[in-house]
């Protein structure tokens, strides 16, 4: 599209917001187990999150927009995500990454939490063990289209 | 809220008392979610200014069970969840797991060739997949982002090997009680010659961002400097003990997968500190290639790659479609898995981390008794309550990274 001097465009101003939004998914520093090692490859040049315009990763949680939750999550850690969670500023995302982190994955035992969901609202699970970097940047777009339709997060869980 | 129906773990609060003064010190909790802890440590710090007086690691955050777990599965099986534990290194777990159940069976001197060959080709190949992430990481916490590009670039093609010989990229489950999973597939041979050929600029680069750098030495010279008899009474293992002048690794010292045929050697430094391990580190990159390079050599000569005994290896695939007997063996390795005599044994690898160790029991059935684990860096972790007081938090970081603890294996 080409816009000459003197020419403009019309936009609904929520439709501007949420494009904008949606282009700076800022996700916490937060590594858990095997998956954030993962999660660290997406930033790596092979896949670079950047272009998506997530590439910022925030250590601290009342700066960022995005909790990937990567790993298992043991019943020891999992006060510090519900309380990580409960510090980062609305509207926010979830994205369960990897078997461990939606459902305890191999490890059905005494220490692993089954499945993030029952501590914190899930809004994109990714399968595998660990996903693919790929999967985990399909993820980050499929939160980007749920904040282009108007999602506010959390969605899966208060439907 | 949820409405899954599954058993919940209502989380309990955390302790209050995360910041309190007593005095000139004030207590302060580093982590357990912290940029540069490399994963879910807690370390409690009492500081004056901006010096640690006291740092007492708090870990368990990311405690798996793992060894319990593994009492529930067969014992082929048992090492999908023993891969996880240290998720840098999933092949050393993997190998030195087989390793030990192979004493405990007896099998320890007829693994075939060309299994023993590819095991040191994969060993080498997440050790130096390992440090690639270390030093990325390494490099962050310092602050110089740059290296953390190119060590996840070389990481990328050696992952893209194990990816093709074992199906996953980071827990690949390739090695296997008695050998490894298949032999290795069409074309990955030009592939690791490919990689052959990258590795030495590679290296260059990496060398050429960090060892000359005024302000990276400045960061790591002198800082956590560890003495050869601390060391030793610490427990510490791999790079971080060699960096301190101790020439052990268990390579030489214990061989296994035919180690003592390769020709290598053991890189150490005097100096004990972050700059001498990092060093070291390098050297043991160059190190690997050079056990990849006669690796590649042998790898031109085929053979079998699993275990010839119908006890414990199950039939080729292709015989399975062709012959009833085939496919019941098949079935019953699958559905029974193999019994290992009771007994205990212990095993041990060179990890990219040090001396890791599974010692294990059985009372005679298709499952593990009792896995313990030797992990290296719980006891490489524990010396930063010893070289932490008199430092800055700041160096703190650096410690942490110089000593590289992954914590699946830490907690597990």
């Amino acid at each position: 599209m080409e816009v000459g001097p003197g020419h403009f465009l019309l936009a609904k101003l929520d439709d501007v917001a949420r494009w904008a939004q949606s282009s700076s998914v800022w996700p916490l520093t937060m590594g858990l187990a095997c998956c954030a090692i993962e999660m660290m490859t997406v930033t790596a040049p092979e896949y670079d999150i950047a272009r998506l315009g997530s590439e910022v990763f925030r250590s601290s949680p009342r700066q960022a927009d995005l909790m990937i939750v990567s790993g298992r999550v043991a019943q020891k850690m999992a006060p510090v995500v519900k309380r990580l969670h409960d510090q980062m500023a609305d509207p926010k995302w979830v994205i369960s990454m990897g078997a461990c982190a939606s459902s305890g994955g191999v490890f059905d035992n005494y220490a692993v939490v089954q499945g993030v969901d029952t501590i914190v609202p899930v809004d994109v699970y990714v399968p595998g063990c660990p996903p693919t970097p790929d999967g985990l940047l399909y993820a980050v777009n499929l939160i980007q289209q749920q904040i282009r339709e108007g999602g506010r997060g959390g969605v899966l869980a208060r439907g | 809220m949820s409405t899954t129906e599954r058993p919940t773990t209502p989380p309990e609060p955390m302790t209050p008392e995360i910041v309190s003064r007593e005095g000139n010190s004030m207590v302060l909790s580093m982590g357990p979610q912290h940029p540069s802890t490399h994963g879910v440590l807690q370390i409690m710090l009492e500081i004056e200014g901006e010096t640690v007086v006291k740092a007492e690691p708090e870990i368990g955050y990311l405690h798996t069970g793992i060894e319990k777990s593994a009492e529930n599965l067969f014992w082929t099986q048992a090492q999908t969840v023993i891969e996880r534990m240290d998720y840098l290194a999933p092949e050393s777990n993997a190998l030195c797991y087989a390793l030990a159940t192979e004493r405990l069976l007896g099998i320890e001197g007829k693994i075939p060739e060309r299994a023993q060959t590819i095991r040191v080709l994969f060993s080498e190949l997440t050790r130096m997949a390992s440090h690639c992430v270390w030093l990325g990481t390494h490099g962050i916490d310092i602050g110089a982002i740059t290296v953390f590009f190119y060590c996840f670039d070389l990481r990328e093609n050696l992952l893209d090997l194990q990816e093709a010989a074992g199906g996953a990229r980071m827990h690949p489950n390739y090695m296997r009680i008695g050998g490894v999973n298949g032999d290795l597939p069409q074309g990955f041979l030009d592939r690791f010659d490919a990689l052959l050929e990258k590795f030495p600029g590679r290296m260059r680069d990496l060398r050429g961002l960090l060892q000359a750098n005024p302000i990276f030495q400045d960061r790591t010279i002198d800082v956590g400097t560890l003495t050869p008899e601390e060391a030793v009474r610490w427990n510490v293992t791999g790079p971080a003990l060699r960096a301190s002048g101790i020439a052990y690794d268990v390579r030489r010292a214990f061989p296994y997968c035919g180690f003592e045929t390769y020709e290598f050697d053991v890189p150490t430094r005097t100096e004990g500190d972050a700059y001498a391990r990092f060093l070291v580190r390098l050297d043991e990159m160059e190190e690997s290639y050079k056990i990849l390079k006669q690796v590649r050599k042998r790898l031109d000569t085929p053979g079998a790659v699993m275990i010839d005994d119908p006890k414990i290896a199950a039939p080729p695939k292709e015989t399975i479609a062709l012959s009833m007997e085939a496919l019941i063996h098949h079935f019953k390795i699958v559905s029974e898995g193999f019994r290992v005599p009771p007994g205990d044994a212990y095993a041990s690898v060179e990890s990219p981390r040090g001396e890791l160790g599974y010692y294990i029991v059985s009372d005679g059935g298709n499952r593990p008794y009792r896995i313990r684990t030797r992990p290296p860096s719980l006891y490489n972790l524990q010396v930063l309550k010893h070289i932490a007081p008199g430092n800055l938090i700041a160096d703190l970081v650096v410690m942490i990274g110089s000593l590289d603890p992954v914590f699946g294996e830490v907690d597990r």
